[in-house]
């Protein structure tokens, strides 16, 4: 039982950092109807921006908020230079773009800082705590609170103040929005740059557990979608959900399933999408689509 | 090399486009020399076809087998576009794991002549079948739904597909791949091993463009049309939408196994590494840039993959990278219908000067 007990808490540390990518996703797909698959590699670059600040001798603590910062104005002007020409148009004009993005963030961070793997530092002390006969080290147990921070400042910033009000309003109709004064155009960087910034956060948690290097995000990225996925495209509260199961389904499936092992494990978010899509597609937390022609 | 191939783009396009009557109708030149453009601008169809065609075959007598041999990838690499562009061009889904299919066709080949010493060429329509069979497993749950999840679906499995094959040692021959003898060229053909393959791999290439063509011409092709251009229409014309999407997607892996199979032939290797996301996407990148929705978008992009990657390389390990994802964006924002729309107007604009003078 510790044994079963210790794999969802190993999980639910992993599920943690798929979390926060896929609030990233969620975000930007409420505000503007796009997924966007470039979400990965947006949050890889941030930590290579991460890793240039601490190897240039800044501590981690204090080259996180100098990454976050970069991040957010980054993808601002993503949003301007990238998106804005494709806005309105049909979905498959939209994914390509994001995929071509994908293509060049990722050659791009090869280009700058090469392909070749990257020590990142851990930023929480070594060790762990033991309580009842699990072990919990302290990165998963900081990882989780990271995360959980990042949420409730989220959560803050949409129902408490007058810019999130606005974000709200521009995801809910954004013709309505303009015509009630929210600048539509602004608020909608304004999403690009903060789903930039929580990719940025789950890129940082994840480095010291695998390597830094440019293809790290793409597995992250399927986790992710199948996040996403489970806990409804619109829905942030069940990214974070689905996130979470999808890591505790992953390590356990990993565990316990002999046949999956360690090495197929990357086949549960595969699994986890193609259930929803059958069973519930809309996700647990999201709205059915009522389309209109 | 991409000159002959570019030529034979330009009237392929101009062929299917629906200015075609145009141009004839509204040209008063009299006299023969009229009249032989006239012919010219009716047929140049299939006098470009035919110019390609005896291009293409004359082209291995010339060429070092080193050239022989891209040419037979950009064939391979062709036939693989020609499905995705069925089904993003075509029926307007979008499959961000296409090189899973390709590696299907691939495996399957590989497999066969590994364990049971099948003959090279009658592997290909089982390779083919199963990578039909596979499309239209994964398609069924995807395409009922937004275009949207069919792109995460297809990311996955092709993220997933370089552990499965890893896993699989006995049969798949694990990280260390297959390899495998080439098809020999009969003794009567007198021609050399890059030349069969090559032949071989034209052969394909002729077969599936024929299907693909007449597939598009067909009832079904004028369905997809519907249903890309708009869902919520086609459906009231009585398009049954996710029968004919799944179908998309089916035949479209079904040439994507093809191709996979021919590039077991050529390359006479498969590894699991050869295969993984980075495959799709590049092929994806080589269907947009090349033109989606026209015939000789396939073509185009095939070159596209097999010679950017190469002439870019020079530069920098990620130059192709940083090309393909510029070059993506900027067709999507310009160009929309790619190298072949870009063909198409300079084929037109010829058509023109070529009228007046």
């Amino acid at each position: 039982m510790a044994g079963f007990l210790q794999q969802v808490i190993e999980g639910l540390g992993a599920g943690a950092i798929y979390a926060s990518l896929a609030l990233a996703l969620v975000l930007i797909h409420r505000f503007t109807g796009i997924v966007n698959f470039a979400q990965g590699e947006l949050a890889m670059f941030s930590t290579y921006v991460a890793w240039q600040f601490t190897a240039a001798g800044l501590p981690f603590w204090a080259a996180l908020p100098l990454t976050l910062a970069v991040s957010f104005a980054g993808g601002m002007l993503i949003e301007r230079v990238v998106i804005r020409p494709v806005e309105g148009a049909p979905e498959l004009t939209v994914v390509i773009v994001t995929v071509g993005l994908f293509i060049f963030v990722n050659a791009a961070a090869g280009w700058i800082w090469s392909f070749l793997i990257k020590d990142f530092p851990n930023p929480f002390p070594v060790g762990a705590v033991e309580a009842g006969g699990l072990t919990v080290s302290h990165s998963t147990l900081g990882v989780l609170a990271v995360v959980g921070a990042v949420m409730g400042l989220l959560y803050l910033l949409f129902r408490h103040t007058k810019v999130g009000l606005g974000m709200r309003a521009v995801a809910a109709d954004p013709v309505s929005a303009r015509l009630v004064g929210v600048r539509v155009g602004r608020t909608l960087a304004l999403g690009w740059g903060l789903a930039a910034t929580v990719g940025a956060v789950s890129g940082v948690l994840v480095a010291p557990l695998l390597f830094l290097e440019p293809n790290m995000m793409g597995g992250v990225l399927i986790y992710a979608f199948a996040a996403a996925t489970l806990g409804g495209f619109d829905s942030p509260g069940g990214a974070v959900v689905g996130g979470l199961v999808v890591g505790v389904a992953e390590t356990l499936a990993g565990a316990y399933v002999g046949f999956v092992g360690s090495d197929l494990k990357v086949g549960v978010p595969l699994a986890v999408i193609l259930c929803v899509l059958l069973l519930r597609p809309q996700g647990l937390f999201g709205r059915a689509a009522v389309e209109r022609a | 090399m991409s000159g002959p191939a570019e030529t034979a783009g330009e009237p392929m396009t101009a062929e299917k486009s629906e200015t075609v009557g145009k141009p004839v109708a509204a040209g008063p030149a009299a006299g023969r020399r009229g009249a032989l453009v006239r012919a010219v601008t009716a047929h140049r169809g299939r006098l470009a076809v035919a110019a390609l065609l005896a291009v293409a075959c004359y082209l291995p007598f010339q060429l070092v087998p080193f050239h022989v041999f891209q040419l037979t990838m950009v064939l391979v690499y062709a036939v693989a576009l020609l499905g995705l562009n069925l089904l993003v061009g075509h029926a307007g889904q979008i499959s961000l794991g296409h090189g899973a299919f390709f590696a299907v066709g691939a495996y399957g080949t590989a497999i066969m002549i590994d364990r049971w010493d099948a003959p090279h060429l009658a592997t290909l329509p089982v390779a083919a079948a199963a990578a039909f069979a596979l499309g239209l497993a994964f398609g069924l749950p995807a395409v009922r739904l937004h275009g949207l999840y069919l792109a995460l679906v297809t990311l996955a499995i092709a993220v997933f597909l370089v552990p499965l094959l890893k896993r699989f040692e006995s049969v798949t021959g694990g990280s260390m791949g297959l390899t495998l003898g080439k098809p020999a060229p009969p003794a009567w053909t007198g021609l050399a091993e890059d030349q069969w393959l090559y032949f071989l791999a034209l052969a394909v290439a002729v077969v599936t463009f024929l299907l693909a063509r007449g597939l598009l011409r067909s009832r079904v092709g004028r369905a997809l049309h519907a249903v890309r251009d708009d869902e919520a229409a086609a459906e009231v014309m009585g398009v049954r939408l996710s029968f004919h999407k799944t179908l998309a997607f089916a035949w479209s892996a079904m040439f994507a196994g093809a191709a996979g199979s021919v590039y077991t032939w050529v390359i006479g290797f498969v590894s699991p590494d050869s295969f993984s996301v980075t495959l799709s996407i590049t092929l994806l990148a080589g269907i947009v840039v090349g033109g989606l929705g026209s015939l000789a978008g396939p073509l185009l992009g095939g070159l596209f993959v097999m010679f950017v990657p190469s002439i870019s390389q020079d530069v920098n390990e990620a130059a192709p990278g940083v090309v393909f994802g510029l070059l993506i964006i900027a067709v999507m924002y310009v160009a929309p219908a790619g190298l072949a729309g870009l063909a198409a107007r300079l084929a037109r604009s010829t058509m023109r000067i070529l009228r007046k003078g």
